[in-house]
């Protein structure tokens, strides 16, 4: 039962996650209701502050002030682009299990599954190791029967890449033989979990370290453990006498597993509760605020009053937004204002990087991520919009996604604790 | 119903968040995996049902469901496709037996005293695995020797509690009446604590464990009939089910499941069940529970079952506990202990409970907990078994919190 003064968080994506946390470090009731698992799970759980503007971002820092006076209405210029650094900072001191490294002051080049490098700002521990900023010899390491890695893929792409004075970067694939329960078909969740078991991992070092030359530098997929993932890695280092990277792969992300893991686990240590599978169906309104969500249950709706409403729903594929067959966009939960909704017809154009007249569509909000309709006006005084559901951001072009998630999530929650002094 | 819940396949989005909570998949590749086996191996089956015996390997636990982001209803999908493999194979002596709590415990409690001592006999119990599939080390509950329904008709003839107008019908299911009767006679003495009248109409199984052994015909007439038991005595009260799963079962799995969705008795009563933690947090949320708790100064692990979350309602438990002074509760950091109903009791299965449970196991041998709380009944008993801690419902500790005797 909610009672009065809580706060409800809708959705445990990034935004959600870290938005609730800030709330209840704030000494804050917090209850968290999601129709399902968020994006965590689907990404490659490094913070992507700002990688393209439109050129390749050596330092977001630098580049974020004339980033948002040329882009003013971006989340990153509404709120003022000193939030970003708090935020980054605050979730460097929530993560531990691995520890997240980098600032905005300069951008790691990360591989990815594909073998191309990508701009972003914070990452694992166990993934920066593998920056192609300065260039270096890499050996990028398969494991049998893993799903959607290709090792010779990444390394032949790399190989074509170059670090950012041009130096040169070498890269080669080995397969280990190593068998898995007799699986053939394999995803990184099975090899994550087999490699919390520290016999495991001196098997696959033991396969390995006879084939790596004395400058490599090891990638692999990032399955280095789930529940230990730090103590795995450290391993594997000192085993193979060797820096070791892990590669993002494509879902389910071990490293977003992780990071989900590390925060819910600390909501579920400051009392909050978390419901996952009762999807928030409306709202009821009055005066301007909402006063409290409805959630769909096992055998009908549950009211829960709140004193205020974080909506972090995400966007298009997490249903965040919605758009109908006559090409109406709304967003379903607390019925806000859509705006950038392209008028004329065209809602994509054809090619992959133009910019899409649907692309920055979604919720507009002002500085304090309060959501306003058309002519500015704060629509609910006590809900703020973060995540995948504003309105004035492309992550996929800018690679800004989970920085927009973090900062704006972060930035909800220190705007609704800043309210209540 | 059933057309919307095979349709609801082609929301999937390949995302795998599903894979990623399974904890049978996790342990075992004798399961490929909710996604594999649900939405994807769904489409080529024919409108009969032809899975592969894969799919047996489910245990029903639902945590697909619930996390699918898309509305894919996995865990619903792969529970029908259990029922035609069932069909189509047969449904073993064992399977039938289990699937019949109400029978066994007619059965064996006039015997009590020596199916006790059969069923704790490591010879006998390896006698019964060979003969029946039932594994030798699994937890099997004790016969009470009396029933629930024998107290509750007593009670109700004697009981003169201090009332204030709000009446509920007690569904207890079967492990209350023939295993756990002094858990009932606690729901029902904090129910009255609160003011609450309870009455306990003749019932019988609510179809779930039927259901989950694949005998579909026969749950949908179980829970059918538990319907109009409940309704007949229940004049519109509230419907309170101390058992998390049989109380989803009646909420939400008999029509999304079994296809009863036209059975307006059962939808009328499902609308009205509610989880008796529910209950009370609800009572709590109107100013009209008791909270003057005496001090309980005992560490617990609270584990929220997978049914129980089945419910969709939060943890109301967890935050009925937070309410005693002096009792630290700490989170359950798994997601299932293995059992899910009568899954871990089977020979072929055992092995793989044991391990989706030792998540929890270790929790509480790292935390040495005074004991376990749990919603579940057959969780409490893998629980305990398991790890040798005291595993109980929640309302045993607000009812030692509220100084109640038996």
């Amino acid at each position: 039962m909610s009672g009065e003064g809580e706060i409800v968080v809708i959705g445990v994506g990034l935004a959600g996650l870290v938005a609730a946390l800030r709330l209840a470090e704030g000494g804050r009731r917090v209850r968290v209701l999601a129709k399902g698992v968020g994006s965590t799970h689907l990404s490659g759980a490094t913070v992507d502050v700002l990688g393209y503007a439109p050129f390749r971002v050596r330092s977001p820092a630098a580049t974020l002030p004339e980033f948002a006076v040329a882009n003013p209405h971006h989340p990153y210029a509404l709120m003022g682009t000193a939030v970003v650094d708090d935020a980054v900072t605050w979730l460097k001191g929530r993560l531990s299990n691995p520890r997240y490294v980098g600032d905005l002051r300069r951008n790691f080049l990360l591989p990815t599954a594909l073998g191309v490098a990508k701009p972003t700002a914070v990452a694992p521990q166990t993934m920066a190791v593998g920056d192609l900023t300065h260039g270096g010899c890499f050996v990028i390491v398969g494991l049998p029967g893993l799903k959607d890695f290709y090792p010779a893929l990444v390394a032949g792409n790399l190989g074509s890449t170059v670090g950012i004075a041009g130096e040169a970067i070498e890269a080669r694939a080995v397969d280990v033989d190593l068998t898995l329960d007799g699986r053939v078909d394999v995803g990184p969740l099975a090899y994550a979990r087999r490699l919390d078991d520290p016999a495991f991992r001196a098997q696959l070092a033991a396969r390995l370290h006879g084939r790596l030359g004395a400058d490599d530098m090891v990638g692999l997929p990032a399955v280095l453990g789930l529940t230990d993932a730090e103590q795995a890695w450290e391993e594997l280092e000192a085993r193979l006498e060797r820096p070791v990277f892990e590669i993002p792969t494509l879902p389910p992300s071990v490293p977003g597993v992780r990071l989900y893991g590390a925060l819910s686990g600390a909501l579920h240590r400051l009392g909050v509760s978390v419901t996952i599978g009762g999807e928030v169906l409306g709202a009821e309104t009055h005066g301007g605020r909402v006063t409290g969500v409805h959630t769909e249950t096992a055998n009908g709706v549950r009211f829960h009053a709140a004193a205020g409403v974080v909506l972090a729903t995400g966007g298009w594929a997490a249903g965040g937004l919605e758009m109908d067959s006559h090409w109406v966009v709304r967003e379903p939960v607390l019925g806000l204002p859509v705006t950038g909704i392209p008028g004329g017809g065209r809602r994509f154009l054809p090619g992959y990087f133009d910019h899409h007249p649907l692309a920055s569509t979604g919720v507009a909000v002002e500085g304090s991520l309060r959501p306003v309709d058309g002519d500015g006006r704060v629509v609910f005084t006590n809900v703020r919009v973060a995540g995948a559901t504003l309105a004035g951001a492309e992550p996929w072009k800018e690679k800004s996604g989970d920085g927009l998630s973090l900062s704006t999530g972060y930035h909800a929650a220190m705007s609704m604790l800043a309210e209540e002094d | 119903m059933e057309d919307l819940i095979r349709a609801s396949l082609d929301h999937c989005i390949k995302c795998t968040i599903c894979e990623t909570v399974c904890p049978v998949a996790q342990v075992t590749p004798l399961f490929p995996g909710p996604k594999y086996e649900g939405p994807q191996a769904e489409r080529f089956r024919l409108p009969s049902g032809s899975a592969d015996a894969s799919v047996d390997y489910c245990s029903g636990c639902g945590l697909c469901t619930q996390v699918c982001p898309q509305g894919v209803k996995i865990a619903e999908i792969n529970s029908r496709a259990r029922a035609h493999f069932k069909a189509q194979k047969g449904v073993s002596v064992r399977d039938r037996i289990l699937a019949r709590p109400g029978l066994t415990g007619r059965l064996g409690t006039p015997v009590a005293p020596l199916a006790n001592r059969v069923m704790a006999n490591g010879t006998a119990r390896r006698l019964m695995e060979k003969a029946v599939g039932v594994h030798h080390a699994a937890p099997v509950p004790v016969y009470a020797g009396h029933s629930f329904q024998r107290w509750a008709r007593h009670h109700e003839r004697h009981a003169s509690p201090r009332l204030d107008g709000r009446s509920v019908v007690y569904f207890h299911g079967c492990s209350v009446n023939w295993f756990e009767p002094d858990l009932g006679r606690m729901v029902v003495a904090v129910l009255e604590h609160n003011g609450v009248e309870v009455k306990m109409p003749r019932q019988d199984c609510c179809g779930l464990p039927l259901q989950s052994n694949g005998l579909f015909d026969a749950a949908r007439r179980a829970l059918g009939r538990l319907a109009r038991d409940l309704s007949a005595g229940s004049a519109g009260h509230a419907v309170v089910a101390s058992s998390t799963s049989c109380g989803v079962m009646l909420k939400r799995e008999g029509r999304e499941i079994l296809g009863l969705d036209d059975d307006e008795t059962l939808r009328a009563v499902g609308a009205r069940t509610f989880d008796v933690c529910e209950y009370l947090l609800d009572l709590h949320g109107q100013g009209l529970l008791d909270t003057g708790f005496r001090p309980l100064p005992l560490t617990v692990i609270y584990h929220a079952a997978c049914q129980q979350r089945g419910h969709s309602m939060g943890t109301p438990a967890l935050e009925l506990l937070r309410l005693v002074p002096e009792l630290e509760v700490i989170r359950s950091e798994a997601d299932c202990c293995g059992m899910a109903g009568t899954y871990g009791l089977k020979k072929e299965k055992y092995d793989i409970g044991m391990a989706v449970g030792e998540r929890l196991f270790e929790q509480v041998r790292r935390v040495g907990p005074d004991a376990v709380a749990c919603d579940g009944e057959t969780c409490r008993w893998q629980i305990t078994k398991a790890t040798g801690r005291a595993s109980v419902h929640p309302v045993e500790l607000l009812f030692r919190a509220y100084g109640l005797e038996l």
